[in-house]
């Protein structure tokens, strides 16, 4: 089975100000200081349509709360005054980015608006333009196709859902985000990896970028042959992405292999959508189970359908962690706004009985190959739920149904919403349109950054690394800090390279927040090791600390942890306590009671020495004692 | 030909014609680098790079393209104009009140053509309805477009039409009428409506929205409503306008019409009722008055119609520095009336005293607003307001300088005389005094 993956890379840049406001182009750091309400309508498009998802949202009387603070936000994000001139910095990184992917810049730019009314965009559209088209970028031999390159604005950020009210975050509307888009020639999970990776270097090559968890986010199309096309909207790592698409080429041939399979039993769309909800709330007038008991004292019904052939499947596992049910419930919640919903693959269970069970079938006229789903809320609900519940049932004998999913952090995914339409693109006749002239191409081109594969040839022939440390430094986001440490100070490069990648990756691992430490602070630590105020020891220690207080130096750091190299004349009284109390040992095995003594000596000296200058040390004093005997 | 190609010049212009384009079909552009682009051919609305054509391709963004020696432009397609099919009509709950929604422009009531972005107006009461489902419940509504212009365009000539127009409206014995307006000169038009028809049956409602109905966090659906409410459930007749109270979309203030004024450039809650209080409040589908002093709807009847205007009458902003040649030169112009709009209590330089005395000799009106927006003239704290009142100023109380200079233009044309002038100025005829101020009224 053939799978095609295309990716869309969406990257913050790392501009003074944001795209279309001088507001800075960074989250806000205080609690929110002000909140208003919005209800974005859904407008028609020329051919006087409603997205059906956005109408029905609309009807159900959902909206939205908007929380800012006065530092990061003013009324452009608000849509309280009407959009600034396109920021032209972003425009310079766009345009070195396109220019170092190959693409053609257009001659002129012209910002849309794409509508979106999930509330992330006050203005119920995104303002987004198209920077360039073509392009490529090779990845071990393999060429891949750019489609696209646009410039656009980061959206709000979604903080709760809260009955029917959404919050959103306005700090990060605005913030400018270069979306790079190739074809779907992608054919496995490894090579998604892969060309995220290489692009991910080009858009750090320019170091113009935002960096830390958020500021680069992936949306990954995968489809299966014979299956359906679905977009993962979100994968924050890049690291995520080879397992997304893992997860998703076997919940596509999982989901056909099911769709074969309600076939050969002869399930029919037309059976299906002529079911009728059956109520079931007397079934369960004295039921043991929580869930029902509480949705009916609060004035709700039990409400049932019968799957005719669905029996046993709903309980298939699509993906670690995922069934066919759940799909289901996801629908449910989605339009009808339940908690979930019960299936009789899953029963009894959850505290109904195998009696309940039996009535339930009876009462839907199911048979053993069928199954059941029933819900438990106000009818309303109810109904809307089921008829979601009846329409993913019908979706499941096509095989893959067209749709946006999210990435849980194994990399599964789970429902969002459904795919909409083709984007509904207007002109933003507010913003005037920018000429992309010669010259300015010309003076982007003279002064292009260092090509990734430039760049990872020079760490190998100028700073001795590896090719593997090479790469790892290219993908990590401290090249800027490696140079100038490098620079600065003699602290060996292969141990600089080492501890900004290794060593910084396996403290993020356990939590530390490396990220979070400001490229000086990195410098100044790096030059106090140079200078022999710490050892190489201390270094996850006095990182972890520093990821906890950003805003303090090293030198607060080591005072905090008590850090201090023991002087040359204070070391060399341990030592010679040290070998006076094991006069035995060194009397015994000469300078071969290096090794024990060292061991020793660290165990006491860790963190307070250079272990080089006390092996020195040690070797020489052993050594002199020997000549002597 | 032309008309077809709209805004394009130079070399695109000529490119096009050549390959006999039209916008609305599809081209294929060729660069001569290689790059190729397909897509739609828009009208170029900017006064751009005469060398561009515009593009929307086909996912939907718009590139400009310069057209070079050696790139090929031809044409491949046809265009097709979408066909607009307006939603179905929400059926109509019989037994409603009828509202009469006029239009006479801006943005609260268009649509936008997707394909080239131009915003259209729509005021079918079916479009309405389209938009804005929520109204068929409200009140049946009929609408009618007066005039399709930007407010800046809006002359006294345009306050006279729709002041006749409302008036026979009201004949047809509608609980209410609405004026749907731009928003940049809706106050003065509210003033202008507040004098020429009095003892109203029915409030008479103007609406705008600060951001166009295209989009969907348009302000106009919530104003509309906000306004149709007003003028079934008020029981004011009075001119009065609807437009967000804040930020949210949660409350519609409602502003008595010569209270009030535009004071912000682009916020949703712009419009603010400067030295008074709310007329009304709209929240949750449902009026609330605010203000226990209103006049209540008229009688049938009783509705008096005067709709006319003077436009011999000028509002001047006095500043340090200002050179009393200018009212001078407006006296020769034959000025019928001067309403100044002073510094502080209500004060110009004594500069301006010469100037001053001739138009008093000549006949000519001067009536004092403050500059300050918020609070009441008083000219006799300081010397100078007692040297103005003494060449014959008007002090004009706590009157917005927009509304002095309406009241001015309709008083001039009811009367001749300037006694009369004088008296009528002083005279409340629309509200446009509040006899006292309260601590709440304040910037």
């Amino acid at each position: 089975m053939k799978v095609r993956v295309g990716l869309e890379l969406h990257q913050q840049l790392a501009t003074r100000f944001k795209l279309f406001c001088k507001c800075p182009s960074e989250l806000g750091a205080e609690e929110p200081e002000h909140s208003f309400i919005r209800r974005l309508r859904p407008t028609q498009s020329e051919l006087g349509e409603v997205d059906p998802a956005a109408l029905f949202e609309f009807k159900k009387g959902r909206y939205i709360v908007y929380e800012l603070d006065d530092r990061s936000t003013c009324l452009v994000e608000m849509d309280e005054e009407p959009p600034h001139p396109m920021n032209e910095e972003a425009v310079d990184i766009a345009l070195t980015v396109a220019l170092m992917l190959n693409s053609d810049p257009v001659d002129e730019i012209h910002v849309m608006r794409k509508i979106v009314i999930d509330g992330s965009n006050t203005a119920g559209f995104q303002r987004t333009a198209l920077i360039a088209t073509g392009g490529y970028v090779d990845v071990e031999g393999k060429r891949i196709p750019i489609q696209t390159i646009c410039l656009e604005e980061d959206a709000a950020r979604l903080v709760k859902q809260q009955g029917k009210a959404v919050y959103y975050r306005l700090d990060r509307l605005g913030i400018p985000l270069i979306e790079i888009a190739t074809a779907p020639v992608i054919e496995s999970p490894e090579e998604a990896l892969k060309v995220a990776y290489a692009i991910g270097r080009i858009l750090r090559a320019t170091r113009r970028v935002r960096r830390g968890l958020g500021t680069i986010r992936q949306d990954v199309n995968i489809s299966v042959e014979g299956g359906g096309l679905v977009e993962v909207k979100g994968v924050q790592k890049l690291e995520l992405i080879s397992k997304v698409v893992e997860y998703e080429v076997m919940r596509q041939k999982r989901l056909l292999a099911i769709r074969d399979e309600l076939r050969s039993r002869g399930c029919r769309a037309e059976d299906l959508k002529g079911e009728r909800f059956i109520d079931l709330t007397d079934v369960f007038k004295n039921t043991g189970c929580r869930v029902l008991k509480r949705a009916v004292k609060k004035g709700g019904v039990v409400l049932g359908v019968r799957l005719k052939g669905f029996g046993g499947l709903l309980c298939r596992e699509l993906e670690p962690g995922l069934r066919l049910g759940g799909e289901f419930a996801a629908r449910a919640r989605f339009w009808g706004g339940v908690g979930g919903i019960f299936h009789t693959d899953e029963l009894p269970a959850y505290g109904i009985t195998a009696e309940e069970v039996a009535k339930v079938r009876s009462l839907v006229g199911a048979d053993e190959l069928d199954a059941v789903v029933f819900v438990a809320d106000v009818r309303d609900k109810a109904v809307d739920a089921l008829n979601a519940v009846l329409e993913r049932a019908v979706e499941a004998l096509e095989g893959v149904p067209d749709e946006t999913r999210g990435p849980n952090p194994d990399g599964t995914t789970r429902y969002m919403r459904p795919r909409p339409g083709a984007a509904r693109m207007y002109p933003e006749t507010d913003i005037p349109p920018i000429r992309i002239t010669e010259d300015r191409l010309l003076r982007l081109k003279a002064c292009l950054p260092e090509h990734p594969e430039e760049t990872v040839r020079r760490l190998i022939e100028v700073y001795g690394l590896n090719r593997k440390l090479a790469e790892q430094l290219m993908d990590s986001d401290y090249m800027p800090v490696f140079e100038k440490v490098t620079a600065e100070t003699k602290v060996p490069t292969r141990f600089v390279a080492a501890t900004l990648t290794e060593t910084f990756k396996s403290l993020e691992r356990e939590g530390v927040e490396v990220h979070r430490i400001p490229d000086p602070t990195l410098l100044e630590l790096f030059k106090l090791l140079d200078r022999g105020l710490i050892t190489r020891e201390n270094i996850p220690d006095v990182v972890k600390w520093l990821s906890l207080n950003t805003d303090k130096t090293v030198e607060d750091c080591l005072k905090a942890l008590n850090i201090r190299l023991l002087s040359q004349a204070e070391l060399e009284k341990v030592v010679e306590e040290v070998l006076a109390e094991r006069a035995e040992l060194v009397d015994k095995m000469g300078v071969k009671a290096l090794k024990p003594l060292m061991g020793y000596l660290m165990s006491r000296l860790r963190g307070k020495v250079d272990p080089r200058l006390l092996m020195n040390m040690l070797r020489r004093k052993l050594e002199e004692r020997a000549g002597r005997g | 030909m032309s008309s077809s190609l709209e805004g394009y010049k130079g070399v695109a212009l000529d490119v096009l014609r050549e390959i006999g384009a039209e916008v609305g079909d599809v081209l294929r552009i060729r660069k001569k680098d290689g790059a190729v682009y397909e897509g739609v051919l828009v009208p170029r609305f900017e006064y751009g790079d005469p060398e561009c054509i515009v593009l929307k391709l086909r996912n939907g963004y718009n590139v400009g393209l310069k057209i070079q020696e050696g790139d090929r432009v031809e044409k491949i397609g046809e265009g097709v104009k979408p066909a607009y099919k307006p939603r179905p009509i929400p059926e109509a709950v019989s037994g409603l009140p009828r509202v009469s929604i006029v239009s006479t422009g801006g943005t609260i009531a268009s649509r936008v053509d997707y394909r080239t972005g131009a915003v259209t107006p729509a005021l079918r009461a079916e479009d309405l309805y389209s938009m804005v489902p929520e109204l068929a419940e409200v009140a049946q509504v009929e609408t009618k477009v007066l005039f399709s212009i930007f407010s800046e365009d809006m002359t006294p000539k345009h306050w006279s039409k729709i002041a006749e127009e409302i008036a026979s409206e009201l004949e047809e014995e509608v609980r209410g009428v609405v004026v749907a307006h731009g928003t940049d000169t809706m106050g003065y038009t509210a003033a202008a409506l507040s004098f020429a028809l009095q003892n109203l049956p029915a409030p008479v409602v103007l609406v705008g929205a600060q951001r166009s109905s295209d989009r969907p966090s348009s302000d106009a659906a919530l104003n509309l409503i906000g306004a149709v409410v007003t003028a079934v459930q008020a029981p004011f007749g009075e001119v009065a306008v609807a437009m967000h109270r804040g930020l949210s979309d949660d409350v519609v203030a409602v502003h008595r019409g010569t209270k009030v004024r535009k004071c912000h450039t682009s916020r949703r809650d712009a419009f603010k009722s400067v030295n008074a209080e709310l007329l009304g409040v709209v929240e949750n589908g449902t009026y609330r008055q605010v203000s226990q002093d209103y006049r209540p709807r008229s009688p049938p009847g009783k509705l008096k119609v005067r709709p006319t205007f003077d436009e011999k009458a000028v509002l001047v902003k006095y500043y340090p520095g200002f050179n009393p040649e200018v009212l001078e030169k407006l006296l020769d112009m034959g000025y019928r009336g001067i309403i100044l709009e002073g510094t502080g209590l209500g004060h110009v330089g004594s500069v301006c005293l010469k100037a001053l005395e001739r138009a008093r000799d000549m006949g000519v009106f001067v009536g004092m607003t403050s500059q300050c927006i918020w609070g009441r003239v008083n000219m006799n704290v300081y010397y100078t307001g007692r040297d103005l009142q003494r060449v014959g100023v008007v002090p004009l109380e706590d009157m917005l300088p927009e509304t002095a200079v309406v009241k001015l233009m309709w008083v001039l044309a009811q009367t001749d005389s300037l006694e009369e002038v004088r008296r009528l100025m002083l005279t409340d005829i629309a509200g446009e005094f509040s006899p006292r101020t309260s601590y709440r009224w304040s910037a």
